[in-house]
Order: C-alpha cells, then sequence, then structure tokens
C-alpha cells in the first residue's frame, strides 16, 4: 500500500495517459482551460493555412513550414493534455489500489444471506467474524474485535474497534482479526469518501477552487493581451510594409500566451490532492488542498502528536526506611495484571520480570472509578498502586501515617508535569512511582518549522493547566487548552477565526464534529465516528495526528508550484520576442538584425525554435508539477527570493539557451 | 561639474526633500485633522457646501462616491462643451477667437475634464481668455478629483475592515483648497516676477529690431501655467507649451515648475504612508518608480545631450546636444529630464518638442506613459501602480505559499478579475487605436509630419498619450480633424474613468473584507524584494505588450539612423 | 445620481468663482506690483518697445543671427518644427542651412559651426543662442561693420548670462539685447 517511492511515470498509467491526451482534445473539455483553447484554434487554423498551401498558393510559406508549425502546435496541446492526463491516472491509481481492496468482498447479512459488497446499501447490516475482511465503510453496533488495518494505514500492529463510543468505525478492506462484530452500513455504494475522492481526480466533479478560478482569470488576461498585440500586429506590419504570415502570427501568438503554467495548471491542481493520498490523506474537495496551505493556526491534540501515546514510568521514589527494591517489586507485582501503556511502562523502568517474584494464588484487583487504585492481593499481602489521595485514604484509614516526604515528592512530579503514583503494600506507602510525557523526539523542531511558516501551534489536551503549561514549554508549542472539553476546541476555533485566523484541527470523536467542521480544515481520523468524518473536509486513513503538518506543506506546495511556474511561464515571453520579432520583420527591415541577440540563423528556424521550445517545456515540467516545488520554512521573503531567483530569473535566461540550441539543430535541416 | 547636470540633480532632490513634509501635510489634509489653511478655507467651503446642499460628512461607500465623482464630471463636460463652442460670442476674447467646432470641443473639453490636456488647438489663436479661464478651472477640479479618487483609497487601507470611505466632496475640496489652490498661488507668482505675462490684453503688434512686423499674443498666463504644472495638466497657454519664453522665461522658473509638477505625485506616495501608518511599504513604491524613473530618464539626458548622430555626420559642432526642437535657454539636460518627467507623471507639458527627441528618447517617452504608474499624474499614478501591485501581489503570494493576501486582505477572483481589466485596457486602448490608424491610412497616417518609422512613433504617441491623459504629443501630427477629436477623445474618457473606478472599486471591496493578521508566512509587501517583484510585472506587462509596436516605431528608426 | 446633479451644479458654479475668478484676480493683482506690471519683461529701444523674451529673426549679415525657426519668430503663433531625427528632408534643410552659414562666413570651419544654428528651436521664439554660436559670427560682423574682432568678444562676454546663481543651467546670450548693444556700439564708432 505504501506507493510512495513508485516512480512519476509507471508504464500502464503513461499508455493510458497517452490515449486520454487524444480524447482531451474534444474542444468541448478544451474550453474549460482558455489559455489551452486558444492553442487550440491557433491549431486548427494551422492545419487549414497548411492544406491551403497545397493548392498552390506561395505567399503564405511552403507547405512543409506551415505543416511544421501545425505539428509543434498539435503537440503543444498534446502535451499539455497529457500533463493532466498523467496527473489523472496516477491520482486514480493511488485511490483505485484503495479500493480494490474492498471490492467483491462478500458480506453476511444479519439474516443470513450473503451478499457482495458492492450491493450493500446504507443502513444494512453485516456480521464479521474472525478472518473476514469487512467489507465496506460502517459503524460496529455490537460487539468488539481486534482489527488489522494495516490494508489501509500500512501500521501492522491490530486495533481494537467496539461498538458505541468513538472508537466504532470500521474501514471497508481492513481484516477482523478476533471476535465478532455487527456492522451497520454507513455509506451508499459509490460514495464513500474514496469514491469522491475518485471522482475528484477523474474530473467528473472537479471544481476549480477559487484561487485556480483566480490564476484563470491572471492567465485568461495575459492571453487577452496577447490576442490584442497580435492581432494589432497587423495593420502595422502592413503599414510598414512588412506582411507577415499566418504560422508567424499564430506563433507569435502562442509563444507569448502562458502555455506553460496553463497546459500545467490542472494537472497542478489534481496532483495535490494525490499527494495527501500518497500521504494517506483523502480529501474531499480541492479546495481543502488549498486552505491547508494557508492555515495560521493548528490545533493539535497532545496525546499521539506532541508525546508519545501515553505517559511512562521514569523514576522510582521509595519512601523513607523503605529498601528500593522492596518498593520496585510491589511496583511491579500491582501491574502484573495493568496492560494499559502505563503498566507495562512501570514493569520495563523496573527491568524485572513479574514472574520471578514468588506469588501463590494472586488475586488481581482491577481498576474502579471508585477506588481509583489497582493491586493484586496474595497470601498475606495487600498490594495497591494508585492516585494519591487513594492511596492516602487507604493507609490513614488504616491508622498508619502517610510519610510527609512521599506528599512532598508528589507535589514535586506535579509541578514537572508529572503524575504520581503511589504504590503501599499492606497500607503501608511504600514510595512513588513518576509517570512523564514523553515528548515526540524531533517534534520540537518541527513546530519551530511551523513556527517559521507563521503556523501557531496550539497544543489541546485534558491535563490541569499546569501539566498542559510545562509540556507545552518543553514541546516548543505557543498556546495550549488545558483540561480541554470538546466545546473549547470549538470556542477557540471561533476566537481565532473572528480575528481573521484561518484554523486545522484533527479529531475523532463525535464530539469533535463540531469543531471539525467549523475549522477551516478539519482532518478526521479514519478510526473515529462517521458523524466526525462527514464533518472534517479530509480523512486521514493512518489516525495519525502529526498528519496535519504534513497538510499545510502539501497545501503550500500547491499553491507555490502554481506560483512559481506562472512566474516561470511569463518570464519565458521576454526571449521569445527576442527569437520572433526579429524574425517577423528582418525580410522587410533589415536594420532589426540588430535586435536578433541569438544570432538565430533564420526567420523561419527562429520561430520554429521558439515554437518547439514553448512545446517541450511542458513535459520538462511535468515532474515538477506532479512533485510540486519544494517548501522552504524560510521566511515568506527569503522564500520570495528564493523562488523569483530559480523561476524567475531561470524563465528568463532558459529559454535564451534552449531556443538557441533548438535554433543549431533545426538550422541544420532548413 | 556640469552646470547642466547640476541643474538637474538639485531640481529633483531639492523636489523630493520638500515632498516628505508636504506628504505628511497631505495626509493630515485628508486625516480631516487641523492645518495651516482651515481658517481660510473652512469659512469658504462651508458656504459652498451650504448653498450646495452637500452633506461634507456623510460617510461614502466606493460605489456612492463613484457615482458622485461621475456626475459631477458630466456636469463639467456638459459645461465644458457649452463654453467652447460659443466663446466667441462671450467676453474677455481681445483677439477675436472663434468658436471651436463641436469634434474639437468635444476632444478639448474631455481632455481637460481628464486631467489630459491633450491639445488640439493652438492657445494663442484657438482659446479666448474666458475660454482658457474656464480650462483652468478644470485644471483644478480634474486634479482634485484625481486626488480625491486616491484619498479613497487610502482610507480603504487605514481601517481594518469598513465601507466607510469618507465623502467624496469633502476630499474633492480639500484637495483643491488645500493642495492645488495654494501651491500654484505660488507658484503664479514666482513666474509672474520672471517675466510670464498676467494680462487681459490682447496680441501686441510689434515692428523688430531688423524691421519685421510681428504680433506678440499675451494673455493672463501665469495662473493658468501654475496649476498646470501643481496639477500634472499639463496644457500649455500657448501652443507650444513650457517651451515658450513666456511660459517659461528662464532656468529657474524650469527649475520651479518642475517642482510644481513633481511635487504633489511624490508627496502622494508618503502621504499615503503616513495616512495609512505604513511609511516602509510607502518607500518601497517610492523605490520602485524612482528605479523606473531613472531608468527612463538618465538614457535620455545623455542621449540628448550626446545629440543627433545624422547631424553629426555633417561635420558640425554639435556639443551642445540635439537642439532641434529645444531652448538654449534650458539645454539639452534640462529638455531631456523634463522630456521623461512630464511623461512618467501625466503632466504633458513639454519644454522642447519631443517630436525631435532621438529615436530611443522618444521610445522612453512613450514606454514612461505605457507604464504610466513611476509616480504617475496627481492621484492617479498611485491608482495605476496599486493595479500592478495587486498583480504582483497574486503572483508573489502563491509563490511563499499562501493564497494571496495584500494588507490582510485576501485577494480573490473578482478583484483579479478588475485588475486584470484594467490592465488590460491600457494597451487595448493604445494599441487598437494605432491599429485603426494604420489601417486606415486616409484617416490617420495621411496627417503625418515625418515619413517612415516615425511616422508610426507619432500615431502611436498620440494614442499612448491619449491613454495615459498625459496630454504631450509628437506634435507633428497634424491632429486637428474629425478622425484624432473623435478616436482620442473616447480613448481619453475610457482611460481615465476605468483606471479609476477599476483600483477603487477593488480597494472598496477589499476595505469590506475580514483582515487577516500578519504572520511569519505572510507575504511582506513593503520589503525590496516585493519591490523588485512589482517592478518586474511592471516591466514585463508593459515591455510584452508594446514591444512589437516599439519595434516597428523608435527601434526600427534608431537601427536605420 | 440624481440626488448627486443638483449639488454638482452648485458646486461647480461656486468653485468657478473661486478657482477661475478669485484666483486669477488675485495673480493678476500682485502681478501690478511686478516688473512691467504683469505684462513680460519690455525693453524700450529707439521708441520701439520689444519683449525681451520673445526671440526676433536675425537673418541679416550685420547681426548676430539668432536661431531658425518654425514660425518666423511671429509671437502670434508658437511651435518647433517636429522633424524627427532620421527624417530625411529635414537633414537636407540642416545641411542646407550649412551650406548657407558657409556662404555668408566664408572664413568659418564648418566643424566649428554650433548645431543651434542650423536647428530650429522648440517655440520658433528662441531668444537665446550659446556663446559659441555667438563668437563663431563675430568674424563677419567684424568685417561688415568694421569693429575690431576683440571688442565684439568683449562685447559678448559683457552679455553672457551665467548659469542660474553660477550653477544651475547653460550659459546663454539674448540675441535681441546683443543685437541692441551691437547697434549701439556701431553708432558710438561711427561718432
Amino acid at each position: 500500500m505504501k506507493s510512495n517511492n513508485k516512480s512519476l511515470f509507471q508504464k500502464d498509467l503513461l499508455n493510458e495517459a497517452f490515449r486520454q491526451s487524444f480524447v482531451k482534445l474534444n474542444p468541448r473539455l478544451m474550453f474549460r482551460n482558455p489559455v489551452m483553447f486558444t492553442v487550440e484554434i491557433g491549431t486548427a487554423v494551422m492545419l487549414i493555412v497548411s492544406l491551403w498551401t497545397l493548392t498552390g498558393s506561395s505567399d503564405q510559406g511552403s507547405f512543409w513550414y506551415n505543416f511544421t508549425v501545425f505539428l509543434i502546435l498539435f503537440l503543444t496541446l498534446l502535451f499539455a493534455n497529457f500533463a493532466e492526463a498523467i496527473a489523472e491516472a496516477r491520482g486514480k491509481a493511488q485511490a483505485d489500489s484503495l479500493r480494490k481492496t474492498r471490492e467483491e468482498t462478500p458480506a453476511r447479512l444479519a439474516d443470513g444471506r450473503t451478499i457482495t459488497s458492492a450491493a450493500l446499501k446504507k443502513g444494512d447490516i453485516f456480521i464479521c467474524e474472525a478472518g473476514d475482511i469487512i467489507a465496506t465503510d460502517g459503524e460496529i453496533i455490537e460487539g468488539l474485535a481486534t482489527i488489522d488495518e494495516s490494508a489501509i494505514t500500512g501500521e501492522s500492529a491490530p486495533v481494537i474497534r467496539e461498538s458505541g463510543g468513538d472508537k466504532s468505525s470500521v474501514t471497508g478492506g481492513t481484516k477482523v482479526l478476533s471476535d465478532k462484530i455487527k456492522v451497520k452500513v454507513t455509506t451508499e455504494p459509490g460514495e464513500s469518501f474514496l469514491d469522491k475522492m475518485i471522482a475528484l481526480v477523474e474530473g467528473a466533479s472537479r471544481q476549480k477552487t477559487p484561487n485556480e478560478i483566480a490564476l484563470t482569470i491572471l492567465l485568461a488576461g495575459f492571453t487577452l493581451v496577447f490576442i490584442i498585440v497580435t492581432v494589432s500586429l497587423k495593420p502595422f506590419a502592413d503599414y510598414a510594409n512588412a506582411p507577415i504570415t499566418i504560422a508567424s502570427f499564430i506563433a507569435l501568438f502562442v509563444c507569448l500566451i502562458p502555455t506553460t503554467i496553463g497546459g500545467l495548471l490542472s494537472a497542478i491542481g489534481i496532483a495535490g490532492m494525490d499527494r495527501a493520498l500518497r500521504a494517506n490523506v483523502i480529501t474531499k474537495s480541492g479546495k481543502a488542498v488549498e486552505t491547508a496551505g494557508d492555515i495560521d493556526v493548528l490545533l493539535l491534540d497532545k496525546t499521539g502528536t506532541i508525546t508519545i501515546g501515553n505517559r511512562k514510568a521514569t523514576q522510582f521514589y521509595p519512601a523513607k526506611d523503605i529498601d528500593e527494591k522492596q518498593m520496585i517489586r510491589a511496583a511491579v507485582l500491582s501491574s502484573m495484571s495493568d496492560d494499559t501503556p502505563e503498566g507495562k511502562s512501570i514493569i520495563e523502568l523496573a527491568g524485572v520480570n513479574p514472574l520471578s517474584y514468588a506469588v501463590n494464588a494472586p488475586r488481581f484487583i482491577r481498576f474502579s472509578a471508585e477506588t481509583r487504585s489497582s493491586g493484586i492481593d496474595f497470601e498475606q499481602s495487600r498490594i495497591r498502586k494508585g492516585a494519591t489521595d487513594a492511596i492516602k485514604r487507604i493507609v490513614e484509614k488504616a491508622g498508619n501515617i502517610f510519610p510527609e516526604e512521599i506528599e512532598a515528592k508528589v507535589r514535586e512530579i506535579s509541578g514537572k508535569g508529572g503524575t504520581p503514583l503511589v504504590v503501599s503494600e499492606n497500607e503501608t506507602a511504600l514510595g512513588v512511582i513518576e509517570l512523564q510525557d514523553i515528548i515526540k523526539p524531533g517534534i520540537r523542531e518541527r513546530f519551530e518549522r511551523l513556527r517559521k511558516m507563521g503556523i501557531k501551534t496550539v497544543m489541546v489536551t485534558g491535563d490541569n493547566p499546569l501539566t498542559a503549561k510545562f509540556i507545552a514549554e518543553k514541546a516548543g508549542v505557543d498556546d495550549f487548552i488545558a483540561e480541554a472539553k470538546p466545546e473549547d476546541k470549538m470556542n477557540y476555533i471561533k476566537k481565532e477565526q473572528s480575528a481573521g485566523r484561518l484554523v486545522a484541527m484533527m479529531g475523532d470523536g463525535t464530539n469533535d464534529a463540531p469543531a471539525l467542521a467549523q475549522a477551516d480544515v478539519g482532518v478526521a481520523m479514519n478510526s473515529g465516528t462517521q458523524a466526525a468524518k462527514e464533518a472534517g473536509n479530509m480523512v486521514d486513513l493512518d489516525n495519525d495526528p502529526t498528519k496535519l503538518i504534513e497538510v499545510v506543506e502539501i497545501g503550500k506546495q500547491l499553491l507555490m508550484t502554481r506560483g512559481t511556474l506562472t512566474t516561470f511561464s511569463i518570464a519565458n515571453d521576454v526571449a521569445k520576442y527576442f527569437a520572433i520579432i526579429p524574425a517577423l520583420f528582418i525580410t522587410a527591415i533589415p536594420a532589426l538584425q540588430s535586435l536578433n541577440i541569438m544570432a538565430l540563423s533564420s526567420p523561419q528556424s527562429a520561430i520554429l525554435s521558439a515554437v518547439i521550445f514553448n512545446a517541450i517545456i511542458i513535459p520538462f515540467l511535468i515532474p515538477l508539477a506532479l512533485k510540486g516545488v519544494a517548501y522552504k520554512p524560510i521566511g515568506a521573503s527569503a522564500l520570495l527570493r528564493r523562488n523569483l531567483l530559480i523561476y524567475g530569473l531561470g524563465g528568463l535566461i532558459a529559454p535564451f539557451i534552449g531556443i538557441k540550441l533548438i535554433d543549431i539543430i533545426v538550422s541544420l535541416f532548413i | 561639474m556640469n552646470t547642466e547636470i547640476l541643474g538637474i540633480i538639485v531640481m529633483f532632490t531639492a523636489t523630493l526633500a520638500l515632498a516628505l513634509p508636504f506628504g505628511k501635510y497631505i495626509a493630515r489634509v485628508y486625516g480631516g485633522e487641523k492645518t495651516l489653511l482651515d481658517p481660510v478655507f473652512n469659512p469658504i467651503e462651508k458656504v459652498c457646501y451650504k448653498i450646495s446642499g452637500i452633506n461634507n460628512k456623510k460617510e461614502m461607500n466606493w460605489k456612492e462616491h463613484m457615482v458622485a465623482l461621475l456626475t459631477i464630471n458630466l456636469v463639467w463636460f456638459l459645461l465644458g462643451m457649452l463654453i467652447l463652442m460659443t466663446q466667441q460670442w462671450l467676453p474677455f476674447n481681445p483677439d477675436h477667437n472663434p468658436n471651436m467646432s463641436a469634434d474639437l470641443a468635444f476632444n478639448t473639453t474631455i481632455s481637460f475634464v481628464v486631467n489630459c490636456n491633450l491639445q488640439h488647438y493652438s492657445g494663442e489663436t484657438g482659446m479666448s481668455y474666458l475660454g482658457q479661464m474656464w480650462l483652468m478651472f478644470l485644471q483644478f477640479v480634474s486634479a482634485g478629483t484625481g486626488l480625491a479618487a486616491a484619498a479613497i483609497l487610502f482610507k480603504a487601507f487605514r481601517e481594518k475592515t469598513t465601507d466607510q470611505l469618507g465623502n467624496f466632496y469633502d476630499f474633492l475640496m480639500k484637495s483643491c483648497t488645500r493642495i492645488l489652490l495654494p501651491l500654484s498661488l505660488v507658484v503664479a507668482l514666482i513666474l509672474v516676477f520672471n517675466g510670464t505675462p498676467m494680462t487681459f490684453e490682447g496680441k501686441d503688434q510689434i515692428v523688430s529690431l531688423q524691421g519685421d512686423t510681428v504680433n506678440v499674443s499675451t494673455g493672463p498666463a501665469a495662473g493658468f501655467i501654475a496649476i498646470k504644472h501643481v496639477g500634472t495638466n499639463g496644457g500649455g497657454f500657448f501652443g507650444a507649451n513650457a517651451a515658450h519664453p513666456f511660459e517659461n522665461p528662464n532656468y529657474l522658473t524650469n527649475m520651479v515648475v518642475m517642482f510644481a509638477q513633481l511635487i504633489v505625485p511624490l508627496a502622494m506616495i508618503f502621504a499615503f504612508g503616513y495616512f495609512t501608518g505604513r511609511k516602509k511599504f510607502s518607500r518601497m513604491i517610492f523605490g520602485v518608480m524612482t528605479v523606473g524613473f531613472l531608468l527612463l530618464t538618465l538614457p535620455n539626458i545623455n542621449m540628448e545631450m550626446n545629440g543627433n548622430p545624422a547631424i553629426a555626420a555633417m561635420g558640425i559642432d554639435d556639443s551642445s546636444g540635439a537642439t532641434e526642437g529645444k531652448e538654449i535657454r534650458f539645454g539639452a539636460a534640462a529638455t531631456g529630464f523634463w522630456s521623461i518627467v512630464t511623461t512618467v507623471i501625466s503632466t504633458g507639458s513639454v519644454n522642447g518638442m519631443h517630436d525631435s527627441t532621438m529615436p530611443l528618447s522618444g521610445m522612453n517617452e512613450l514606454l514612461a506613459m505605457m507604464v504610466n504608474a513611476f509616480y504617475g499624474g496627481c492621484g492617479v499614478g498611485l491608482l495605476n501602480f496599486f493595479i500592478f501591485i495587486i498583480l504582483a501581489v497574486f503572483i508573489s503570494g502563491l509563490m511563499v505559499g499562501r493564497t494571496p493576501e495584500f494588507m490582510g486582505k485576501k485577494i480573490e477572483a473578482r478583484e483579479m478579475k478588475i485588475a486584470m481589466i484594467i490592465a488590460l485596457l491600457h494597451p487595448f486602448l493604445i494599441l487598437v487605436g494605432t491599429a485603426l490608424a494604420t489601417a486606415f491610412p486616409a484617416q490617420g497616417a495621411s496627417t503625418l509630419n515625418n515619413p517612415g518609422f516615425h511616422g508610426f512613433s507619432e500615431i502611436l504617441y498620440e494614442y499612448t498619450s491619449s491613454a495615459a491623459n498625459n496630454g504631450s504629443g509628437f506634435e507633428g501630427l497634424g491632429d486637428n480633424n474629425l478622425w484624432w477629436n473623435i478616436t482620442t477623445g473616447f480613448v481619453l474618457i475610457l482611460g481615465r474613468f476605468l483606471p479609476i473606478i477599476g483600483p477603487i472599486a477593488i480597494a472598496g471591496l477589499l476595505a469590506n473584507k475580514k483582515y487577516i493578521p500578519e504572520s511569519n508566512g505572510t507575504l511582506k509587501t513593503d520589503t525590496a524584494t516585493f519591490g523588485l517583484m512589482v517592478f518586474a510585472v511592471i516591466a514585463i506587462i508593459a515591455a510584452l505588450s508594446f514591444f512589437p509596436a516599439l519595434t516597428l516605431g523608435p527601434i526600427a528608426e534608431y537601427f536605420s539612423m | 445620481m440624481k440626488q448627486h446633479i443638483l449639488p454638482a451644479i452648485k458646486l461647480t458654479v461656486l468653485t468657478i468663482i473661486l478657482f477661475a475668478v478669485l484666483y486669477p484676480l488675485a495673480v493678476w493683482g500682485i502681478a501690478q506690483f511686478a516688473p512691467d506690471k504683469g505684462k513680460g519683461e519690455i525693453i524700450v529701444y529707439k521708441g520701439q518697445k520689444y519683449y525681451s523674451n520673445i526671440g526676433q529673426s536675425f537673418t541679416e549679415d550685420q547681426y548676430f543671427y539668432s536661431r531658425p525657426s518654425a514660425v518666423g519668430y511671429n509671437a502670434a503663433g508658437s511651435a518647433g518644427s517636429n522633424k524627427g531625427p532620421s527624417n530625411a528632408a529635414y537633414l537636407a534643410e540642416v545641411q542646407a542651412r550649412i551650406d548657407t552659414f558657409l556662404v555668408h562666413n566664408p572664413e568659418i570651419r564648418q566643424s566649428a559651426i554650433p548645431v543651434e544654428l542650423v536647428t530650429a528651436s522648440g517655440s520658433g521664439l528662441d531668444p537665446h543662442i550659446s556663446v559659441a554660436a555667438a563668437t563663431v559670427q563675430v568674424k563677419r560682423i567684424a568685417q561688415i561693420r568694421g569693429i575690431n574682432p576683440a571688442r565684439l568678444e568683449q562685447l559678448i562676454a559683457e552679455h553672457t548670462d551665467k548659469p542660474l546663481a553660477g550653477l544651475f543651467g547653460p550659459e546663454k546670450i539674448n540675441v535681441l539685447k546683443l543685437n541692441i548693444a551691437l547697434d549701439e556700439m556701431s553708432k558710438a564708432n561711427n561718432q
């Protein structure tokens, strides 16, 4: 499933893209792209002119010259179509491979019938047992199961899903490893998020994003300017007794209008969604990716994003007069039956195998909300581990004294953002276990990077403000919401938005749904509830909270790719002018030879070279359009300088070199 | 150092030094703060508003502003037609100059209403003194209109989110009474004391020392010449404009009127910074404009001082430079400098004949008007520049990975549409106009004064000057006929009001949008990098649209010489 | 729009009074204190009134020539030639002026002819020539008038207008004033 490393052009994709390049020549499809549509008209005119020259009329130059111009323009169109087609094909292939896993899976209905997944309708209920592939997206309405989601997420560790609560959602294509569940279908066939995404990529329901529309207006404007320039040139040239052939007119026009960006624009947009998909994020619209680039504030859940899963035991503090070994033994034994990550981490920290202690006929005491402690009873021992006040109550109830140094240690640990657990044996406090949040390695650097992008990070946590502040500082986030209730998130988002900022968040629970909907970019975890997934505008298949950061970068990349290629395309015009304008007039006005600074060999070869350069630059830039321009968090001004230098200055210089080289080759033939 | 060069440097730097405090003053004027002239003009304005039934405190949104602006301009136009077509019968006509034909009156009125002052008549023979006074009135209010429009833009970017953009009449009157009138008065007095006439007597007949009998036209010129420069109008009282020894008698007056035409456009740039609290942004604008200005003006000074190579080839002493069409008292350097000052800002007055400048000097004059935003005319220069800023913001905003925003406001499809239309309009008017004139040579090309490429340049110049509302000309063109009067008349109207409405509409729309605070990822628009981007956008749009036309005009002429 | 029409008309009338009546009247009023009461700088010589700023045509060999003019120094109008720098007919005209000048000043080398003496000014009324343009005519005038060339050169020096404040702009000579002084000098010689 991890196909991120596949090459840009796979053979089967290429074939499909080639075919689509021709299909897309249909003027009705072409009309959506005003720049390339005008090229298509020009190409048609050149075909007519070429045929016209066959009738013996020679004032337009030879048939072969005109026909060559026609061919190159035709290629320009194909290249542009190919760019879009290959982007579509890649996106589709990526989505298809996700979808394939869930096609034609048999589903056992509650009434015992077995039908294929394709026949499942919203509201149907089917049953899955260990070993079954879940037929389609749905919600568990009964039971609990461990599920292997590696087909979707690539994560091999199985996860637990159960009815009710926030972990009730299952994804089609994943495999049930144990137990039995009843699943209610939540989507109509062909309407899952993946289906929607595929439709987006295929273009059927692809709508131009607001920024794409604005950019199209800019490009259409440039196209109009050059229509005026070329049309008005006709009387100018006639007046100067320097008549221009139709081929030259059309060549000039096609070279001047921004065909490079015009041809690559939709490919860039599709590639943005595709890159998201490659990161295992399904976007519900192209606009969401674009908006992600504008995000000012990121709401991040502490757990999983900033800290590794759960707290870990980091230190044992035995009470005075208590041997450390004794305390560790009690801590380990009390955690034997505790399979929470915290419990496991205590055993890990102790470095002792619990089975090495001689324990006869143990009785495990499970954690309950009333006792707020857990433990083990065996022989004469009653070992307990739990929250400070809970253990204190047990100790004092038995008439023993809760040691002062333990109280002090507890306060100290809390102040450092940790969680203290007190261990007791036979109603005597033995010591304190310190549990600490472990900040993910590298996360601080990541936040630093975000800060340089101008993005404010906000940590959302259920911890008390003191702990939250400590972790926030340690992780380097800009702000935090402590003791967060779902409505706190909502309020925070609204507050930021009313100040004009765009907010992104990730969530999974039904509680999160309103906030997900309110956020400008809401990424729902695939493991989350259906409500959450409906409310957000992206779904993360990996359930990885750090994904938000990637999504933002993908959005920025998308916008940058548009901007840089537009700059490149327009900067190219300068060189093209110096190729074509002298070529147009040199015959009639020999003095203009001085403008031929590239020393192109002849007017015809100059025009052909410019048109050829104009055509082949498109396939040259397809990889860039698909991969996107690399985003560097170096501040907006530095980034602008950098991109201006590479794509502005580069766009100015590259065609001078390219056209000259092409001219050297072309001049061998004419 | 060469005294001619030194003269230019002092002219420019002195103006610049004064532009800063004057910009501060303008910001105070539009901000409604107390200014020095309040005691004089507040009561006068109050009376004006009272009689006219205007509430100058009523805040307008951008649309109301535009309606008010267009309505009063229409009134001026109609009244202007009436006066110019009946001036023969009206008082103050000692030289018995005739009524204007309808087409000439149409062209002239529009030309003065739109702050262009393209003159298809000659002042001495075509205009009564009453007519001149009327035109002088238009020079005040048309400049005032441009300034008022810019003030709306100021206002739109001062507030975070608003549609209350001040009152049009308030801006108009304040522009005229607090900015234009006092400056004009000072300049007029300097002119009068240096030999410019201010009299209502008619032509004088004299017999020259050598015994020739000639007439000398005179008139109330000083007041007119002052506002024509202060308001960047540029229409000459006399045919030869500021080359005429009465209009511009000596080097001092030349420096003074140069100051007069530069001061308001320069000060407006700084006023924007003071008014909106974005001084660094103002400096960026000033930097870009000045680089553009210098890139055009330095070659011109050089080329005009070097002289005409075709005449140098005749083996005479051409150390005075290209003196054809120039006055000895200014010299080639000051005239070359002026040729760009007058074309980058939309004055269009000339102290030497542009038609006779060197081919590439002519190209730079054309380019200055094609860009029309390096300083630019009273108020409107900033509006034109604003369009380029929007385009630059859009492209460079994307390049830093955000959807584009400017001063905390998102630039979206609607703003882009308007910006693109306005950016398109200029090449459209110039190229289509020129194309028509060359396509129907019986109309356009037959009126040329020069053959070949230079003749083509004359046509191109006329439409460029009209579209840019500049008013200078390659004056060899026989432009007083039906074709030129009507076609340039329409170009003038479109080239004035759309570029005012467009930027104001964008500013109005943006002002209404939600304000987005700046972050590290926001594109900074007050940096040199962004300035470079704006410059590139200007250069590319101007160069790309006009390069073919320039090739067939001045560039071909240059290489053929 | 309707609500703006009447106010616009009224405001127009009022502002006409302000800008087209009061303002010019103020300038006119102050002009009465200017030299020659705002009628242009006037000099009177032998009972004849001249405008010192308006150039005059001097084509006779006994006077310092003024520059060629597109309007023949008739200040009822004003204009330059508006000839383009590459215009062949124009260049031929300049060549003809050079030839004429050489006929009238046979002792002058072609390379000494200042360009402004063979090119028309912008206004057609340029009252000035450069110092070089005056000096180049000294030999001719000295011969015709029988004045010592050195005295003529001194006359030129006396009538040379220095740059503004000695710093800004070119040097120049007012041809009318120079020629009046020349006549005066001849008169003194003949007495």
